[in-house]
């Protein structure tokens, strides 16, 4: 072991010394691993984070191995994937994971969103954080679209006609806009290749550095945790917080678990049932881009059908488009709407609690509906919820700051195990 | 009197019995009417009386790792399909690698005399003769069971009837007004479609009416029977179920592994964070 | 402090943390080694390559005697040269001058390991690329094309290696091993497949 004195002259030898002495890498693990204190109450909502970074890793390695084997461009994408599939030893792994990691990244990036509702992890000192996050996801959304357009199936060709579409709603400058992203006449080759380029290098490198800003700034105001206190406050005799436990090992080797079991669940889709009954790749994507034959029913993949279901809620364009940009929107302003004294839903009131699960709720719900056609009862329906979404942000100033809270205790509740 | 009060008494019961007898022998022969439908019905589908009612709830169940069917469901597709469907992203080579076909009779069964086995499984029709003689190209079928499901290609290749209304003679109740005809008529025979009357009454009060198909009636009777045409068709489905997905097997294998050994590890895993976390109080 | 979350227990089991952190982390790197298996597989030529690379056919009563076909085997020239009485003769005779006069060094089945390389004396057939870096010789088959002493054979333009009508390199050429034999096989007199003889196709 080494120690690093306050005179900066480290008792280093060898190869580690010289490495430390022109790269902190010493210095990385006694800050951010053994030195980190985490609160030590974390519980099955923390283990997200850490899953939405493998996700990120796993999608970066099969995505580039699948781009030395895709060949973007209207006439040879589709054929290049079913290559992927038949012909390249693997392929069809590497598609399956890639694939599958782009719905798990959105399942675990959404229970992290709902983690931060939960225990209030996006109040001060954590709005920047919570900022950057949200700054992610929107990267994420932009390129998992992308990402969808690419094998050029039927439901990419349509789903990217009615997405590019909807920035033609935008006043006045609309339909320039959609012309200048399509480059052309109607979704075509031009689309296609601009935005392999942009899923492939632009959004991954502005989603790397987004990343690392979310990571720097959550170990600069340090963790929430399910109670909602500062554990910053009550320190002990040595500078560590009382109740916080060293990142390295109780949270390396924690989330070695979290790990296990996300792999397990991932390799059983991959391997058993990776359309997941056209969830994860939908049928209509199997029959090659047509210009001239819509599919039956357009959706997109299932992480954005609430917000779908929000667009057609309405029966104008214009204003269905601009409630889905509010609906995702609202989330930016949530460290001010909320006016509660109390971070964390263990110590709010019933008017808070009922908020969350009717907004979870119709989160799901919404999404549910997105996956249906825009007829008869799931209209009705699509537009109660769409009410519901909209008044969990709106009334939250009111109802934030009525609720009956609970005392806070001053020590985080904790159960050894 | 009594004498004759006794015998009345006893012819009574006699009869009672012949008529217990009899009712008793119609309901065992009427119940044997059914299980002889039963019998001449497809396999796997309840007997029904009327042939084709429940269409829409058939299901394909088939098997990829049923190697057998999978093959006579190749033997099947190069014989009645080929002729204007092509499956252009398989090779005939990885057909007969993975149905363990062995060169020589992948040559003389089913490769087209001409073609390497290297090469893409290409129909010899040309498209756009085909266009016009059909009014629509006979699409590429190799990924039809992923886009459309297999179950509907199931019920496509049993719901064809006789319709003389149309240029083909034929119509389809998975795929109305198919420009495809009716090819496995000769395997299948012919079959109409009997309609029936439904009422229906709208929201204003009026009544309406309308023809809602109820079920098949056969016509002629082709080279196989109705259980053998249902296992032609399976066998058919499989295969095309096969080339949509031809690692689908070797996927699935694996993934038991892959499990397995991801359940070993994030169970040490799991015993080694309860040591760790013995330390936190 | 007592009041820490963490407390170092005297009886904290060492030697079970050891052996259950050691198990992991081997368990975890078995599984890294496995999961980077499809991914390196992934680089092996895929099956349109192997389709590609499948044995070519060569029709023999389409070469001239003392001429040469170049058909293409897995995108490489394949010189089938069909070799008169006289070139066979001139194989003969300049061992001295070559660097691997036996090609025990060289590149050839096994039913090539005789002084003329090739399965009849009639026909040679060579991967026409130059084994010193590359490039494609040309034929010079006529005996002092080059030079006075020239027993018929390739020069390669690049670099200047020579090579004789057995494709042996001589001496003085950059390139070290004589040129590169296939497998090779003849279905009947006529006809030449590349890339497959009596083991099966090349893999």
């Amino acid at each position: 072991m080494t120690v690093k004195t306050a005179a900066g002259a480290p008792a280093k030898k060898g190869f580690w010394g010289w490495l430390n002495k022109r790269l902190p890498v010493e210095d990385f693990i006694s800050t951010q691993l053994t030195g980190y204190y985490a609160p030590k109450n974390f519980n099955i909502w923390y283990f997200f984070g850490s899953l939405a970074l493998l996700v990120l890793v796993l999608q970066l390695a099969t995505g580039i191995f699948l781009t030395m084997f895709y060949k973007p461009g209207e006439l040879t994408s589709f054929d290049s994937v079913e290559y992927i599939m038949r012909e390249v030893d693997y392929g069809w792994l590497i598609r399956y994971l890639h694939s599958t990691g782009a719905s798990a990244f959105f399942i675990v990036v959404y229970l992290h969103m709902f983690r931060a509702l939960l225990y209030g992890s996006y109040k001060a000192p954590r709005e920047l954080l919570w900022l950057l996050g949200m700054l992610v996801y929107l990267a994420l959304m932009a390129e998992a679209f992308m990402g969808y357009v690419l094998p050029w199936g039927n439901m990419s060709y349509w789903g990217a006609q009615v997405i590019v579409n909807l920035f033609g709603t935008i006043p006045g400058i609309g339909p320039g806009l959609v012309l200048w992203i399509r480059g052309d006449y109607a979704i075509a080759d031009s689309t296609l290749n601009r935005f392999f380029s942009l899923h492939v290098a632009a959004l991954p490198l502005a989603l790397l550095l987004l990343v690392a800003l979310h990571l720097v700034a959550l170990r600069q105001v340090g963790s929430n945790n399910p109670d909602g206190i500062e554990i910053k406050e009550k320190v002990g005799a040595d500078g560590k917080p009382l109740d916080g436990i060293p990142f390295h090992p109780y949270y390396t080797v924690k989330d070695v678990v979290g790990v296990g079991v996300f792999f397990v669940l991932l390799a059983i889709v991959v391997f058993f049932v990776p359309t997941l009954g056209g969830l994860f790749i939908e049928a209509p994507n199997f029959e090659p881009a047509n210009p001239v034959s819509t599919p039956l029913e357009i959706h997109p993949v299932w992480y954005f059908t609430p917000y779908y279901a929000i667009l057609r809620a309405v029966p104008n364009q214009r204003i269905g488009a601009l409630l889905l940009l509010l609906a995702v929107a609202a989330f930016f302003f949530l460290p001010w709407l909320d006016r509660s004294p109390v971070k964390s839903m263990r110590y709010r009131g019933w008017m808070s609690r009922s908020a969350l699960a009717l907004f979870a709720l119709s989160f799901v719900v919404l999404g549910f509906l997105g996956l249906q056609p825009a007829e008869g009862l799931y209209v009705v329906l699509a537009r109660i919820f769409t009410v519901i979404y909209f008044a969990f942000f709106l009334l939250m100033p009111i109802y934030s700051r009525l609720d009956p809270v609970k005392p806070v205790p001053e020590r985080v509740t904790y159960h050894a195990h | 009197m009594p004498t004759e009060v006794r015998h009345g008494a006893a012819r009574l019961r006699a009869d009672r019995a012949a008529a217990c007898a009899l009712a008793l022998a119609a309901v065992l022969l009427s119940s044997t009417v059914p299980a002889r439908a039963a019998e001449q019905g497809a396999a796997g589908e309840p007997a029904v009386a009327k042939e084709g009612a429940d269409w829409e709830s058939w299901h394909a169940d088939n098997n990829v790792a049923d190697l057998a069917s999978v093959q006579r469901g190749a033997r099947n597709f190069v014989s009645y399909c080929l002729g204007c469907h092509s499956l252009k992203y398989e090779r005939w080579s990885r057909l007969g690698t993975d149905l363990e076909i062995p060169g020589q009779l992948l040559q003389q069964d089913l490769l087209p005399p001409g073609d390497k086995s290297t090469e893409y499984i290409v129909t010899t029709m040309p498209t756009t003769d085909a266009a016009v003689w059909f009014g629509k190209t006979p699409p590429d079928l190799t990924l039809m069971a992923r886009a459309r499901g297999r179950d509907y290609l199931y019920r496509y290749l049993k719901t064809y009837y006789v319709d003389p209304t149309r240029q083909t003679g034929a119509n389809n109740l998975a795929l109305p007004t198919t420009a495809m005809p009716d090819v496995l008529s000769e395997v299948e025979g012919l079959k109409r479609a009997v309609y029936r009357d439904v009422t229906t009454r709208g929201e204003g009060g009026q009544v309406s009416h309308s023809q809602v198909f109820d079920h098949f009636e056969p016509l002629a009777p082709g080279r196989l029977s109705a259980a053998e045409f249902d296992g032609f068709v399976r066998d058919t489905v499989n295969f095309l179920d096969y080339v949509s997905e031809p690692t689908q097997t070797a996927r699935r294998a694996l993934g038991v592994w892959v499990v397995l050994f991801l359940l070993v590890f994030t169970w040490l895993g799991w015993l080694m964070k309860q040591e760790y976390w013995k330390d936190v109080h | 402090m007592a009041d820490h979350a963490v407390v170092a227990e005297e009886d904290v089991d060492l030697s079970r943390r050891k052996f259950l952190t050691r198990a992991t982390i081997a368990t975890g790197a078995v599984g890294a080694v496995f999961a980077a298996v499809p991914f390196i597989e992934s680089w092996m030529p895929s099956e349109r390559a192997r389709a590609q690379g499948a044995p070519t056919t060569v029709d023999l009563s389409k070469v001239e005697p003392g001429q040469m076909m170049t058909p293409v085997w897995r995108k490489q020239p394949i010189f089938v040269v069909r070799r008169t009485p006289d070139m066979i003769a001139r194989v003969a005779g300049h061992d001295g001058e070559l660097k691997d006069p036996k090609s025990d060094s060289s590149e050839q089945p096994k039913y090539c390991e005789n002084p003329l390389r090739s399965r009849t004396p009639e026909f040679l057939v060579l991967i026409g690329i130059c084994t010193h870096l590359g490039c494609i010789p040309k034929q010079r088959f006529s005996a002092g094309e080059l030079y006075a002493s020239w027993p018929g054979g390739f020069f390669c333009p690049c670099h200047g290696s020579r090579f004789d009508l057995a494709g042996r390199v001589f001496d003085g050429s950059p390139a070290s091993l004589n040129l590169r034999i296939p497998p090779y096989s003849y279905p009947n007199p006529s006809t030449l497949i590349v890339g497959e003889d009596e083991k099966g196709a090349a893999t």
